[in-house]
């Protein structure tokens, strides 16, 4: 590995920046991300810093169940993401639709029907301490 | 000057759900603005037919992740009134416990979220951290954080140990001091004062006019609280004050939910203490006869409203719910027309919006296979129409 791409890839390491993205959840996961945030589990120690616009961020951050009215909008904001992205699905919903799955307004499956993701984070609703396993695992995933 | 049309959301850094406000704006002022809902509807009242009554109830706590007490609350009086069964005053106790406890989180996190978008972080990573302690003590009594599922039909699933009650008074005391600081905070920091007040106007009468619920109606000064008006569980019982204020904007919304904080601690403590000795539970059949109830219920938003038709099986034929941001909804565009686009994110944040509540309705005609919207003249017109088919005229009196 070249200086130059070592470089890069430790400062992406120590500051992957996210972007929240409720797709339809019921809220609970929605706060215990932003719980993760606040002091008493406060994930920004790791240099994770929650992004306004998809254009800055590296992590895509999904909760809840995929709802039809939300597919586009969703690919959309995936697109504008810069590569290399990565999608963190939260919640049982978004690992496979939880109790909506089979609900007449919901992508049926999760997720991952819509977009690639690269860690699944389960629970109803995810602890801030398994988001934050989450993410430690994924990014050390990006290390090696 | 021309006027430009920009749509806020369903992605907004400034709202944490998705919906759609399309702001008509001439310069910075806003002339016009519409709201779009849909972007949360997940289809939860047929999925609920399909599900059999103890199902629902687990189905129906994920409405909402932060009222979710409130919406179980709701349903799970519904059935057991639909069976006629009696539940007994600890199990009540204990669910008005937990209710209170999660309209004082449902609050600090609120006040976290509005002083946030004032852009008083400090105050957000405040609120945020001491709404921890109300978080374990939900955790405690519940053995969750969120969805605490401490209801069952008939009762509740746990009891309160004499060392869980106080733990939960320890903690209560210290949030009481930590509110008594945000209150002063609230009302005194010149900043919250010259970002909130004046800020999203909603007059008594227009509140009136447009059926505000909750906090955002008491704000405007209307006096309006299920806990007083009907009381159900306990609270008939329960020593409490009606918070209202008459500012009218943003910075009465603040006082009253801050004010609300302090009434809630005084009831947990005295449910605490009341806490009757007796079973927890009562038995309730699995199927239930026809039958059709409403209940409501004081969320921490305001008024929520379940319908429930039951047809002698084990799942329900209709179930209905109109939670309390859909009717403070219309009150949005009244208190954003006219207002800068810089207060926008503000205004719509002092109602508390939570749209995973309110994404679920819409009036669809089966036979005609039409979606239709009913004006007010029209539903008034049903509803004298379906009552005189029952033999009830009002246009007698």
């Amino acid at each position: 590995m070249k200086t130059i791409d070592k470089l890069i890839l430790w400062s992406r390491l120590k500051s992957p920046w996210i972007l929240h993205f409720n797709s339809g959840a019921c809220n609970g996961c929605d706060i215990e991300i932003v719980d993760a945030l606040t002091p008493k589990y406060d994930i920004e120690r790791f240099g994770i810093v929650l992004k306004s616009t998809p254009r800055h961020a590296d992590v895509l951050v999904v909760s809840g169940p995929v709802t039809l009215q939300q597919v586009p909008r969703l690919k959309r904001i995936y697109e504008q993401m810069p590569e290399p992205k990565f999608v963190l699905a939260i919640g049982a919903c978004g690992c496979s639709g939880g109790v909506f799955n089979g609900c007449y307004s919901v992508v049926p499956g999760g997720l991952d029907q819509v977009l690639p993701v690269s860690a699944y984070i389960p629970g109803c609703p995810v602890r801030p301490e398994a988001i934050i396993d989450g993410v430690v695992k994924l990014l050390s995933s990006l290390e090696n | 000057m021309s006027k430009i049309t920009i749509p806020l959301g369903p992605q907004h850094p400034a709202l944490k759900e998705p919906e759609n406000f399309m702001l008509v704006l001439e310069g910075e002022q806003i002339e016009n603005a519409t709201i779009n809902l849909g972007y949360n509807h997940r289809g939860m009242e047929k999925a609920a037919e399909e599900r059999t009554f103890i199902q629902n109830m687990y189905l129906l706590e994920r409405v909402c992740g932060i009222c979710s007490h409130s919406h179980t609350t709701c349903y799970v009086t519904n059935v057991e009134e639909a069976a006629k069964a009696e539940v007994p005053e600890r199990a009540l106790a204990i669910r008005v416990l937990v209710g209170e406890l999660e309209r004082v989180h449902s609050h600090l996190l609120w006040l976290g979220v509005a002083a946030y978008e004032i852009g008083f972080e400090t105050l957000f990573m405040y609120t945020w951290r001491d709404r921890e302690q109300v978080l374990d003590c939900l955790e405690l009594l519940s053995g969750n954080r969120v969805h605490y599922s401490i209801n069952t039909i008939g009762g509740v699933r746990r009891d309160i140990t004499p060392e869980q009650k106080n733990e939960v008074l320890k903690r209560i005391n210290f949030l009481e001091e930590r509110t008594k600081y945000y209150i002063k905070v609230a009302t005194e920091e010149p900043t919250v004062r010259a970002r909130a007040a004046n800020v999203g106007k909603l007059p008594y009468e227009v509140a009136l006019e447009r059926g505000a619920v909750g906090p955002t109606a008491r704000a405007s000064g209307v006096k309006r609280d299920v806990r007083k008006d009907a009381p159900y569980l306990l609270y008939d019982k329960l020593d409490f004050n009606l918070i209202t204020h008459d500012s009218c904007d943003v910075f009465g919304r603040v006082v009253v939910r801050a004010l609300e904080l302090m009434e809630s601690y005084k009831l947990i403590k005295q449910v605490l203490n009341y806490l009757p000795e007796g079973p927890l539970t009562v038995k309730v059949p699995p199927r239930i006869a026809p039958a059709e109830v409403v209940n409501l219920y004081e969320a921490p938003r305001g008024e929520d409203i379940h319908y429930l038709k039951t047809n002698g099986t084990d799942k329900p034929e209709r179930l209905k719910v109109r939670a309390p941001t859909l009717a403070n909804l219309q009150s949005v565009t009244y208190m954003l027309e006219g207002g800068w686009l810089a207060d926008v994110p503000l205004v719509i944040a002092a109602i508390d919006p939570c749209m995973s509540c309110t994404d679920r309705a819409m009036v669809y005609d089966r036979k005609t296979d039409k979606t239709q919207v009913y004006d007010w003249e029209d539903l008034r017109r049903l509803g004298i129409e379906a009552y005189k088919r029952k033999g009830v005229d009002f246009s007698k009196f």
